[in-house]
This record gives structure tokens, C-alpha cells and sequence, in this order.
């Protein structure tokens, strides 16, 4: 018995060595160093709360919360509404809903630098096919990048391409799971389309949506290729959002105690979130 | 009843004409990389190359270590894998027929690491590394992701579904754990891992952030940073040699999900727990 307990920790030791060194070391030296001033040269100074204040008063994070929201928000009701929508037309079409399923499933797999590389020459102001397009037609061409009044929704636009597939698919199976006595017993009842979707589908879809809005959520707040690849921050910061800034604090700027601090405090919604998710969406999937 | 089917041919087709959007833009990279700079960049755009331009993707070879890169990627990722193959067996094995003391600590450790995106631990992680002289190594990209979090709960799942009486006949007769392990359970649950070993492959073939954190030099960077970089290079973009690169970086995983379509829907969405 014993031995069999000191195999069982043996075959556990090197996953939990490595969740302890790059998981949990992480996460406390993150609270240490949010504490500091520190440019990764030289030892870091013990400031206290001084880089908190600064960055819950300063107006430095503040831009960069609305916009990171307002990216979430864009990319997680785009998506999911898109995901809804597919999910309900492709729905029990066989072959041919299935093809439409791959296609749109594809680029959920593939990496966010190539879908951002092919949206950025896409959405070129100057040579990109979409400016030219628009252009051969006498409609004018614009910036979507480069003006800083399109860039963020340019950006949204690129993620719900991305993501929407995953949305799409999972409101499938969602659909799959759901008696098709239920709908006929609706129709029997001479309920429309919209009042079988509204009180049959809708009400049994909602552990599924549950699910969608906070992985999704906590998914775009971590956005970061999509701007690096695309947009860098730019133009004149319309697109610089949490994990982007924090990495340019880090590596640009060499601020390690911000760059920590707004780490921990990223931490909050994170927990909330996982928690909300926990609970809305009992038994769905491992969260 | 007619309306309704009017209806579900129009959804039908409205979805037909996104997925075509979804489609579009890769036969627009995949033409746009057999083109010249010059057409590339022609107002109004030209749906085919006039004439083809393979040497774009020689440009691509020879404007960065792409070879190098490339090799880095398979290396990385296939190592990812393989090792997180081993100890997410073993943990999971040691959790399900071990009865690991501790078991529910351990589970809530894995579901908590699982919440913790890399995006919050990359500064001390650096930091870490730098102090062992570790960065610009395939150590920092390959160790800090040598276990899965995913991948144990996921593997769990599956060995919970194995009858005990299996495990127990084999240790009757007087196989060892490793044995048993190897033997039996990895034959029993094999669906659940090939779908989890593609999904580590892929996320890690499209891994961009982890390797632009830890990384600045050519000898270890991998694809997706290096396709990035030739957007950078230079005066004006050439787009033509961009798209070459990105064909590179993209269609291997396209034409795996082509061939294992399956498996890759299963395992992207299994977090789902669909």
C-alpha cells in the first residue's frame, strides 16, 4: 500500500514540478514583483502599493480597459450571434451543411499570425484587394487599419472570422442533443418558427451560451497576436489592449512592477469570470 | 408549410455564401504568393496570377532562416507532444488507478493551472529563465509546457471509463504499473490521445506569443514569429513573399485538418466537454 502511494506520487512529481515552477512560481513572483520598481537590470526597489495607485489613477490603464472591453464585447456578441445563426441554418442539412461546417470550422485551427498576416494584406488601405475592389467600383477605399476610427472594429471583424466556427459548432451540438419530438410537438401545437426557437430552443441552448460568453470572454481578454501581427497598438494607440500593453510595459518600456501589478489586477476578472462560468454552466465542459 | 422551406434554403444559402467568405481569403493568399510585387499590389486586383512566380517562395527561404524555422516548429512541437503524452499518461494513471494521495488537492491544482493563460505568467517565467541563462533556448520553449493541464483532465476522463477489473486481472498477473499502463490502458483510451496529441501539435505549430517572449535569436525562433518578422523587413511591405511565407505557416495545418478533420474538431472543442 504504501509503495503504491510513493509510485503514485512518483508518476504525478513531474507534472506538478512543472505547474509548481511555471504556473504557481509565476503567479506569487507576479505579486512580489507588482510590489517593485524594477528595468530587469540592476535589484528591484520596493515601492508598496505605489505602482496600484498609479495605475488604478493614472489615466494609462484606463483607455486601455475600455478598449479591451469593447474588443471582447464586439468579438464574443459577433460571434456568438454568428455561431447561433450558422448553427441553426446548417443545422440537419447533411452533406452540404457539413461542408459549410468544415469551411467555417478551419480557421478556428488555424494560427491567429496567419489569419492576421491574410487580413492584413486583405484590409491594405493602399494595395489590398478589398481597398482595390472597392476602388475599381468608384467606392471610396478605406483605412481600416490606419485610420484609428476603424482599426479596433477592423480588428473584431478578423477575431469573429476566426473564432466563429468554434461558436458555430459547439450551438451545434447543443442542437444535436435536443429531441426532435420537442419541435414537432411545437409545431403540432401550431407554434412558429420564431416561438419554437424563442420558448423550445432558446431555453435549452442557454447552459451552451452560458458557456460560450465567459470562455469567449476570458479568450478575447487575452488577445494579443491579432494586434501584434496587425496593428502593433496602432494608430495612435486605437488598438492597444490589455495583454498588448502590458507586454510593450514589459519589453518596450523595461517597466517590470506596472507590468506586474496590471497583471494581479487582470487576475480579478479572470477568477470572476471562472467562477460565473462554474456556476452558469453546471457539468458543461471542464471549466 | 411552403414558406418554411423557402425559408430554411435561404438560411441554407446565406450560410453557403459565409463559409465562402471563410474559404476566399486563403485562395487570396495562396494567388496572391504565385504573384509579382507588382500585381500583387494592382488597383483593381486580379484574381489569378498572370504568370506564376514560384520563386516568391524561394525569396521566403532566403530572406530569413525559413529552413531553420521550419525545422524548429516540427522540433518544438513534436517534442511538446510527446513528452506531454508521457506525463499526462502518468498522471493521469497515478490519479485514476493509483488512487494518489491527495487526488482531490491534485485535481483542483490541474483545473486551477488550467484557468492560468500564458498570457499572466510570461514576466517572471522570462525573468526565471533569464536567470538560468535559459532564454534563446529550446528548454524555454519546450519545458514550461512539458505537462497539460487540458490534457490531464481530458486523459483522466477517458481512463474513468476503463473497467477496473481490466487493470486488476493484469495486475493478477503480475504485470507492473508501467506494464499495465503501456499494455492496457493506452490501447483502451488511444482515440482520446491521438486526438489530444493533434491538438497539442497544432496549438503549438500556431504558437506565436510564448516564442516572441522567449526568444530573439534565429537559431531557436519558430515559424509563426519568423512569417511575422518578414512583414517588418524592409521598405514597403512585399506582400507577394508575406503570403509566401504564410502559405508555409498555414497550410500544413490546413491539410491536417483536412486529413483528420475528426479528430481536431473533437479535440479543439473538447474543452467543451462536447
Amino acid at each position: 500500500m504504501l509503495r503504491t502511494r510513493a509510485r503514485a506520487l512518483g508518476y504525478l512529481l513531474p507534472s506538478l514540478a512543472i505547474f509548481a515552477v511555471f504556473f504557481v512560481y509565476p503567479i506569487l513572483s507576479c505579486l512580489w514583483l507588482s510590489l517593485h520598481r524594477w528595468d530587469l537590470l540592476g535589484e528591484p526597489q520596493w515601492v508598496g502599493a505605489h505602482n496600484y495607485q498609479r495605475l488604478l489613477s493614472g489615466d494609462a490603464l484606463g483607455p486601455v480597459l475600455v478598449r479591451t472591453l469593447l474588443y471582447a464585447a464586439g468579438t464574443v456578441a459577433g460571434s456568438m450571434a454568428g455561431g447561433l445563426l450558422l448553427a441553426l441554418a446548417v443545422h440537419r442539412t447533411g452533406r452540404i451543411g457539413g461542408a459549410i461546417r468544415s469551411a467555417i470550422f478551419a480557421s478556428y485551427v488555424v494560427s491567429w499570425v496567419g489569419v492576421s498576416l491574410l487580413w492584413s494584406y486583405l484590409l491594405d488601405g493602399q494595395v489590398g484587394p478589398i481597398s482595390g475592389a472597392l476602388r475599381s467600383v468608384g467606392l471610396p477605399a478605406l483605412d481600416w487599419l490606419g485610420d484609428p476610427d476603424l482599426a479596433l472594429g477592423s480588428l473584431v471583424l478578423v477575431s469573429i472570422w476566426k473564432i466563429v466556427g468554434y461558436d458555430m459548432v459547439l450551438y451545434l451540438a447543443a442542437l444535436e442533443d435536443i429531441a426532435p419530438e420537442l419541435r414537432e410537438a411545437a409545431a403540432l401545437d401550431g407554434a412558429s418558427a420564431w416561438q419554437t426557437f424563442r420558448h423550445v430552443l432558446w431555453p435549452l441552448l442557454r447552459p451552451t451560451t452560458a458557456f460560450l460568453l465567459v470562455t469567449g470572454t476570458i479568450m478575447s481578454f487575452q488577445g494579443f497576436d491579432v494586434v501584434r501581427v496587425m496593428t502593433g497598438g496602432g494608430p495612435a494607440n486605437a488598438t492597444q489592449i490589455y495583454v498588448h500593453w502590458v507586454y510593450e510595459q514589459a519589453f518596450a518600456y523595461f517597466r517590470i512592477g506596472p507590468a506586474s501589478a496590471a497583471v494581479v489586477l487582470f487576475l480579478v476578472p479572470l477568477g470572476i469570470l471562472t467562477w460565473l462560468g462554474r456556476r452558469v454552466g453546471r457539468g458543461e465542459g471542464v471549466l | 408549410m411552403r414558406p418554411a422551406v423557402t425559408v430554411r434554403r435561404l438560411a441554407i444559402a446565406c450560410a453557403a455564401v459565409f463559409a465562402l467568405c471563410e474559404v476566399a481569403p486563403y485562395l487570396v493568399m495562396l494567388s496572391g504568393s504565385l504573384k509579382s510585387l507588382e500585381e500583387v499590389s494592382r488597383v483593381p486586383p486580379t484574381v489569378l496570377p498572370e504568370a506564376l512566380h514560384p520563386e516568391n517562395y524561394r525569396a521566403v527561404f532566403e530572406s530569413a532562416p525559413m529552413a531553420r524555422y521550419l525545422l524548429n516548429t516540427i522540433v518544438v512541437s513534436g517534442a511538446i507532444a510527446a513528452i506531454q503524452l508521457v506525463l499526462v499518461c502518468l498522471a493521469a494513471y497515478a490519479l485514476v488507478f493509483l488512487r494518489a494521495p491527495g487526488g482531490r488537492g491534485v485535481r483542483l491544482l490541474v483545473l486551477a493551472c488550467l484557468l492560468v493563460p500564458p498570457q499572466v505568467r510570461f514576466v517572471p517565467v522570462y525573468v526565471l529563465l533569464a536567470r538560468f541563462d535559459l532564454l534563446d533556448t529550446f528548454f524555454a520553449l519546450v519545458v514550461p509546457h512539458a505537462t497539460s493541464a487540458l490534457g490531464i483532465l481530458l486523459v483522466e476522463k477517458a481512463m474513468r471509463a476503463v473497467p477496473p477489473e481490466v487493470v486488476e486481472a493484469a495486475r493478477l498477473d503480475g504485470a507492473g504499473d508501467l506494464a499495465i499502463l503501456g499494455r492496457v490502458v493506452v490501447p483502451m483510451i488511444r482515440p482520446t490521445l491521438v486526438a489530444f496529441a493533434l491538438f497539442s501539435v497544432v496549438y503549438h505549430w500556431n504558437d506565436y506569443f510564448w516564442t516572441l517572449v522567449m526568444t530573439t535569436d534565429d537559431s531557436v525562433r519558430t515559424l509563426p514569429v519568423g512569417v511575422a518578422l518578414l512583414r517588418e523587413q524592409g521598405t514597403g511591405v512585399r506582400w507577394h513573399v508575406v503570403m509566401a511565407g504564410n502559405v508555409v505557416v498555414t497550410l500544413p495545418v490546413l491539410v491536417a485538418f483536412a486529413f483528420a478533420q475528426k479528430h481536431l474538431v473533437r479535440a479543439f472543442t473538447w474543452s467543451a466537454g462536447k
